[in-house]
């Protein structure tokens, strides 16, 4: 029988925590089983825009059957665009949670996030027991989050302009303070975590990444966000890795960025 | 009221399957949707050997609908048959296999690996626009399509549908050469070859450049279509092409379907497909049909 299903939730609170950059509360079933590190596929009300957008998980209150979502308008007329319009009490259709999420080890920890790829490290710098060293990087002094973080661990900050923190990306950041680690966390843009992986490699560190590519089902059928993986992979038999199903974290030893 | 279908001799339950390559093999949809209510299932597109697919980016939004260039990417038939088959077997539902190959040889090996198996239905694909040799190189020639229809068929011991595409002058003329090559029955229409263009990073939206164009924003393409085969063919007919609802599904079988997929519609919605069966139940009731075959082709 079927047990999982497009879901009609309610958004609880928008607002707007940067240019272009939206917070959004939604009350959620999904808030029940989420982890740190899924996302969910977040569906417009224009029906000329059929597939759900993948937007990682930012918080969760399971409590409050609650997830939040920190998201990027990409353009005008766009499905991000849409939902920065919606208000408290809207209804959002969405399917989640979706995808691994991150493995939580108790081990001296980088927490590393890039652009939009820095809401997902807030609930795992929440959950994680361990010593947290929290590298944040932004294109400049809107550093979207960083209070939040700062009261889960050391937080340091690299800016692309060198208004905040250091000036240059969250590599730069992390030499200038000499930081180091014994496992590593991060998402972001791919040239940031294809540094990220060749630096832990190169260190031996182990560490875990979360990839994005354009997805259609978001549910592992039907093939369109894969990655390069190492190794033949067990359901694919070739080297492609479903990043909605199998991921979005990977161990970076296992995938070809 | 009878909501079966009969396609080429298999009975379906009803007349609601899925488009290949939009359902994986049923697995990952399963907690959506109870595959028991399903006519039938058709599997992703198989091949005799694992293929890897296109580069990714391998899809993109277009405006009521989408365009994928996977690529065909399969795990061979031997895990097919190992995982996929035996997966499916547990559920009340036909299995239609979805083949495709670089050669008339790839498909007949795979055609003869499944003869054994315990599946009820063979679709060819010889109309995907994505993959440079095999596919669509079979299904925009006649003789060629005609000259591959008529080898499966030496080696299929299931009914074999063949899968038309649009991107042909006339679609009748093709659907009568995989008549004349012996086709059980045809299946159509695969998707339409388009392109799309990031403006702002000044390239092509999906790696392959150009992709095959699905869902509601094709939907009066594929009806027209579906017209003009029932029209020229004694075969059966699976519609398909932008179906997301059950009226949709309701306008292929009056232009002369005698089933449907679902695809696209299935990103939308993962449980959609069991509404479209209700939806059809709905519309039999309300308009007094005992059958539903009774509705197929009524639009003249």
């Amino acid at each position: 029988m079927a047990e999982r299903e497009k879901e009609l939730a309610a958004v609880v609170s928008q607002e707007q925590i940067a240019d272009g950059i939206f917070s959004m509360w939604i009350r959620t079933k999904a808030a029940k089983t989420a982890k740190a590190g899924q996302f969910i596929s977040m569906y417009t009300n224009d029906p000329s825009k059929l597939l759900p957008r993948p937007i990682s998980i930012c918080e969760i209150d399971r409590a409050q059957e609650m997830l939040r979502v920190v998201y990027r308008v990409t353009g005008e007329k766009t499905g991000t665009k849409q939902f920065s319009e919606l208000k408290a009490g809207d209804a959002i259709l969405l399917i989640g949670p979706l995808g691994n999420g991150f493995p939580q080890l108790k081990k001296k920890a980088f927490l590393i996030g890039g652009g939009i790829g820095v809401p997902p490290m807030l609930e795992l710098a929440k959950e994680l027991d361990c010593e947290k060293q929290i590298i944040v990087g932004y294109r400049d002094a809107q550093t979207f989050l960083k209070e939040e973080f700062e009261a889960n661990g050391s937080v340091y900050i690299s800016t692309e302009d060198g208004s905040v923190g250091t000036r240059g990306n969250v590599m730069d950041a992390i030499r200038e303070h000499s930081l180091t680690a014994d496992v590593i966390y991060a998402c972001g843009p791919t040239p940031m975590l294809r540094a990220i992986k060749a630096y832990a490699e190169e260190k031996g560190i182990e560490c875990y990444l979360s990839l994005e590519e354009r997805m259609a089902c978001g549910i592992g059928a039907c093939l369109a966000c894969v990655c390069k993986s190492k190794e033949k992979d067990a359901h694919s038999n070739v080297n492609n890795k479903r990043i909605c199903k199998d991921g979005p974290v990977f161990l970076s030893t296992e995938v070809e960025l | 009221m009878n909501m079966s279908v009969n396609i080429a001799g298999v009975e379906w339950k009803n007349p609601v399957t899925v488009a290949s390559g939009t359902f994986g093999s049923g697995a990952e949809f399963c907690d959506f949707v109870d595959l028991n209510r399903l006519g039938a299932v058709t599997t992703k597109g198989v091949a005799n050997v694992p293929w890897p697919g296109n580069p990714t980016p391998r899809v993109a939004e277009t405006y009521g609908g989408m365009m994928n260039a996977v690529g065909l990417q399969n795990p061979g038939i031997d895990l097919f048959c190992r995982r996929d088959i035996p997966f499916l077997r547990q559920y009340d539902t036909r299995i239609i296999v979805n083949v495709c190959g670089r050669s008339v040889a790839d498909y007949c090996e795979v055609v003869e690996r499944l003869a054994n198996e315990a599946v009820d239905m063979l679709e060819i694909n010889i109309s995907c626009p994505n993959v440079k040799e095999g596919g669509i190189a079979f299904g925009q020639n006649p003789k060629a399509a005609e000259e591959i229809t008529r080898e499966v068929k030496k080696y299929a011991k299931q009914p074999v549908i063949m899968k038309l595409s649009p991107n042909v002058t006339d679609i009748t003329e093709m659907a009568r050469a995989v008549e004349a090559g012996g086709a059980d029955a045809v299946s159509l229409i695969n998707t339409l070859t388009g392109m799309k263009i990031d403006i702002e990073r000044r390239t092509f939206a999906v790696a392959n450049k150009t992709g095959g164009v699905s869902g509601p924003a094709i939907k009066p393409i594929a009806v027209r279509m579906v017209y003009q085969v029932a029209n020229a063919v004694s075969l059966p007919i699976i519609g398909m092409g932008g179906i997301s609802c059950a009226e949709d599904a309701i306008e292929f079988l009056l232009a002369g379907a005698d089933a449907v997929s679902v695809g696209t519609a299935n990103f939308a919605n993962p449980g959609v497909t069991a509404e479209i069966v209700d939806g059809i139940e709905a519309y039999m009731k309300r308009h007094h049909f005992e059958n539903v075959s009774d509705m197929v082709g009524l639009v003249k």
